[in-house]
């Protein structure tokens, strides 16, 4: 049986990680700071991870998004804007219904998520996941879900060529 | 063939429809085709006859139920009984005489062939209604033979005069018919029942107290003098005469007329029932005799003396016929209802025959006045000799039809010696005017010499039908020989049969009155001997009276005419002014309404449904801004859509009230902070753009 | 369970939030990556406890974090190209798809 009722100190600490990042992502001004307290934010969702036994994700998400988006997202900042010292708003005017917004929409979620727990109506996983999972994710990639890994192989160099295209614009 | 005998009227209905639909275009074929139909009809009469007379007169009876109503059953029926057929055989002849002298007569007319249909739809009416077995139906074909009768009186309708006779002709006969139709409601009200043969029974067991009984006889006979133009409803009849000869040969002497006298016979149990109203109807017939004969002795159109003839005769009939109710009711044996019929049958003949002669003079001088023929017989022999066989006939000359039915009616007088008297000084001036007419058209010299150069004898379709009813009427008669034990008195007769003898005295003092009446005339109008100025000279008074036909006409005109048109002008001010005005009241009142509904749709409607498009115009071009193209304002206004559905999905199931009250009020809300986002953004953005150009 | 579950939805508002209100486009971008998170966190959260057979929520994750991964780079590319155009990349000034 899966031990759900408490969670252990580490995911406190990675859940202030990530939500204070998280914050700082959307609110900070300064886009390249954001860029940065993002790359925090995304190391701690890959603890999250691995507190979720799912090891062979949260390397992935170190290398991809860690690794990759991140860094492609600095370089585009400074690609194109000349903003990253400018102090100017860096919200526009939704903000507040934006924020109001959202609030009840995490209240409810979160009322909502509180009461169904309370009342026990999930369906709970009887046995444990598998102890080598990045064995079993190689296996089932090209048994089970090859079809969709050559999918998004295919998403992936459509999207490449894409970009390349885009970025070159007509000049060439 | 009896049990067939529908067919007789069907017939000629069938020829009508055919040449008023399909004919009408082919003058020879439709006049061919309507005597085709009424030759057929005269084959099955005699059938029917001869049927008849095998059965030793046994009526015969067929119809069905059509509807009943309250108790009253209308029925479609043909009675077939001795009377009937010899009716069937009085129409059918004279009918196809009547259409075969037609072709010639009416030759080169342009309504030739609606002369035929009218003359076929005549004839249907009139063997329907002789054929009736009802008195529902014997009224509806009444009421057609009317309607024919105007239609072919006035068939020259561009005259203005044979318009107005055939006006005459249809009212007064309506007021005729009023009286049937209340006498025939009478009794069908009292016997609850339209059938003959029912209503006589209940009669007979005496459903009907004596003073109905009388009231309803006297206003059926109503029907009667109307059609029959008796006293004091004879007036139409002379001026009937504008129509075409052929009709009044037809419809005006020898059939239409005779309905009224067939009607009187046909209900005669009904008069039987009451003596008073029998004697009523001999009363009405002897004062129309002598009344008409009067007229006829001075007239100098020779159709109207012939109609004057004709009102006449039916008068002797019609007297005939209430003798015999009178003396059955008094329980006298009677010769009334035999004479009666029979003069029907052979006046029939030989009227229609005088009628056709004359027509056949007046195509040949083209003019109605005797003083301006003469000495025609030389051109027209055979039309003088037929005509003159006729005269005689009708004069009561030995041994021609007229004398026998004439004899039989003055035995019918036998027992009231003042009907007696006056039927004979009748008959003396029936005998007196006729020849005078004979006299006066073809001997002496032609008083007209242009006139007489150009007449001529009529075409062999004229003469061949007169020639027949010349040989009818010398002959028709014999059928009531009174040395005939099986004669007519056995065939045609009501209750039992009454065999007379021959009465040799009033044979002869009929004969001798009939001779000197033709030998006055000849003496007045042939040998001048007497002068008719001197005469008319001596007599003043009396033929200006005769000569204005007893000023019936200026009498109706000053009692009934003018104070029904001076009834009838007040009335039309009175509908110019109180109806009109109401009329016009309400056309104004409508106007008005509508302009008031008119005012409101354009006000009131037009502007709620302009209101409605001013609205989402207004509404549309305010919310427009919320397209704002912003793709960040979309998402908000998706998470503001989100959250009030999961609210109201995860509510709905816990505070099933209130929740959906705030959901609504926060969608509401949603909106309009949309709105307000976009203004203070528009607002904004100016001075944004502004800073960051810097 | 729960507390999994919560901070995924926190985050997934965060970048709700981020994703409505950046004005620059490479914030959007960037809050976009908050949200698909939450959405790994979510699928690993329950491929755990609720629905433990197969690792089916774990390849939904790494098939998300690929497609995110594609999305940014068009996403990113399309940025540079605004930018030529624009000489910007506010997100306020490119709205000319409105009214």
């Amino acid at each position: 049986m899966v031990e759900q009722a408490s969670v252990g100190v580490p995911f406190w600490i990675l859940s202030v990680i990530v939500l204070v990042s998280g914050f700082m992502v959307v609110s900070l001004k300064n886009i390249f700071h954001c860029a940065l307290f993002l790359i925090f934010c995304l190391t701690g969702v890959a603890g999250i991870f691995v507190l979720l036994n799912a090891e062979f994700l949260a390397a992935a998400q170190v290398l991809i998004y860690v690794g990759a988006v991140c860094t492609l997202m600095i370089f585009a900042i400074m690609l194109t804007s000349n903003m990253t010292s400018k102090k100017i708003i860096q919200t526009n005017h939704n903000a507040m219904v934006a924020f109001f917004g959202c609030m009840i929409f995490t209240v409810s979620v979160v009322a909502m998520l509180w009461i169904t727990t309370r009342d026990g109506i999930w369906h709970m996983a009887t046995e444990l996941l598998p102890e080598n999972n990045v064995l079993v994710i190689g296996q089932l990639l090209m048994t089970k879900f090859v079809v969709p890994f050559e999918v998004v192989s295919i998403v992936l160099l459509a999207a490449m060529i894409g970009a390349i295209v885009l970025a070159r614009g007509e000049k060439a | 063939m009896t049990e067939h005998a529908y067919l007789i009227p069907l017939l000629p209905l069938f020829a009508f429809v055919m040449v008023v639909f399909f004919l009408r275009w082919k003058e020879p074929l439709a006049a061919g085709f309507s005597i085709a139909m009424i030759l057929c009809t005269w084959v099955m009469s005699i059938w029917v006859l001869i049927e008849t007379l095998a059965r030793h007169g046994e009526p015969y009876e067929f119809f069905f139920y059509i509807t009943s109503f309250a108790s009253l059953n209308f029925e479609i029926g043909i009675l077939v009984d001795p009377l009937t057929a010899m009716m069937l055989i009085v129409v059918t002849t004279v009918g196809s005489c009547v259409q075969i002298y037609s072709l010639g007569y009416m030759k080169g007319d342009p309504k030739f062939s609606r002369f035929f249909a009218y003359l076929s739809l005549f004839c249907f009416s009139m063997l329907g209604l002789v054929l009736a077995n009802n008195f529902f139906m014997i009224f509806i074909f009444w009421e057609l033979v009317g309607l024919t009768s105007y239609l072919l009186i006035g068939f020259w309708s561009e005259k203005k005069v044979a318009a107005d006779a055939g006006k005459k002709a249809f009212i007064t006969t309506r007021i005729g018919d009023l009286g049937f139709i209340v006498g025939l409601l009478l009794v069908a009200a009292y016997c609850g029942t339209f059938n003959y043969g029912e209503v006589f029974d209940k009669i007979g067991a005496g459903v009907m107290p004596l003073g109905v009984l009388t009231m309803a006889a006297i206003f059926l006979f109503c029907g009667a003098v109307g059609k029959s133009a008796q006293f004091p409803l004879h007036v139409w009849l002379p001026d009937a005469m504008e129509g075409p000869t052929p009709v009044s040969a037809l419809i005006h002497a020898a059939t239409m007329v005779a309905a009224g006298v067939y009607l009187v016979a046909r209900f005669m149990n009904v008069f039987i029932g009451s003596a008073d109203a029998s004697m009523v109807v001999a009363v009405i017939g002897i004062i129309t005799s002598v009344l008409a004969a009067s007229i006829a002795l001075v007239q100098n159109d020779i159709k109207r003396v012939l109609a004057y003839s004709t009102v006449s005769q039916l008068g002797y009939m019609i007297m005939a016929l209430g003798l015999y109710g009178y003396d059955t009711a008094q329980g006298h044996h009677s010769a009334g209802y035999v004479a009666g019929t029979l003069h029907l049958m052979t006046h029939a003949f030989f009227k229609g025959l005088l009628f056709l002669g004359a027509g056949s003079v007046i195509h040949a001088v083209h003019t109605n006045d005797i003083q301006e023929m003469g000495g025609l017989f030389r051109k027209m022999k055979a039309t003088s000799i037929t005509f003159m066989i006729a005269s005689l006939s009708i004069a009561g000359i030995f041994p021609l039809s007229g004398f026998w039915s004439k004899d039989e009616i003055v035995v019918a007088t036998s027992h009231h010696p003042i009907f007696m008297v006056l039927t004979l000084t009748v008959a003396f001036m029936t005998a007196f005017y006729m020849w005078r007419l004979c006299f006066l058209t073809f001997f002496g010299e032609p008083r007209d010499a242009e006139r007489y150069e150009h007449a001529h004898e009529s075409p062999k379709s004229m003469t061949g039908p007169l020639i027949v009813l010349g040989v009818l009427s010398v002959v028709a008669g014999w059928v009531a020989l009174p040395w005939l034990h099986h004669g007519f008195s056995s065939f045609v007769y009501h209750g039992e049969v009454h065999h007379a003898g021959p009465n040799y005295l009033l044979m002869l003092i009929s004969t001798v009155v009939a001779v000197s009446g033709i030998v006055l005339a000849w003496l007045v109008y042939h040998k001048k001997a007497i002068s008719a100025d001197a005469l008319a000279e001596k007599f003043r008074p009396i033929h200006t009276l005769l000569y204005n036909k007893y000023y019936f006409d200026e009498l109706y005109d000053l009692i009934l005419i003018r104070p029904i048109l001076a009834f009838g002008r007040f009335w039309w001010s009175f509908d110019a002014r109180v109806v009109d005005g109401m009329v016009n009241g309400t056309g104004r009142a409508t106007i008005l309404w509508s302009d008031l509904k008119e005012w409101f749709d354009v006000h009131i409607v037009d502007g709620a449904v302009n209101g409605c498009g001013w609205v989402v115009n207004q509404a549309a071009s305010k919310l427009k801004y919320l397209q704002t193209g912003a793709v960040q304002f979309y998402a908000l206004f998706m998470l503001l859509m989100i959250v009030a559905v999961a609210l109201f999905k995860f509510e709905m199931t816990r505070v099933a009230t209130t929740w959906p009250v705030l959901t609504a009020i926060f969608f509401s809300g949603v909106v309009l902070l949309g709105l307000l986002v976009r203004q203070t953004a528009n607002k904004k953005k100016t001075a944004d753009v502004l800073e960051s150009d810097k | 369970m729960q507390y999994y579950l919560i901070l995924a939805a926190i985050l997934f508002a965060i970048g709700l939030f981020g994703v409505i209100t950046r004005r620059n486009t490479i914030g959007i971008l960037m809050s976009l990556e908050l949200m698909f998170n939450a959405a790994i966190i979510n699928f690993v959260t329950f491929n755990k406890y609720s629905l433990a057979e197969g690792l089916t929520g774990q390849m939904f994750g790494i098939f998300i974090i690929v497609i995110a991964a594609a999305e940014a780079t068009v996403g990113l590319a399309i940025v540079l190209l605004i930018y030529r155009n624009w000489r910007g990349i506010d997100s306020d000034n490119y709205s000319i798809m409105k009214w």
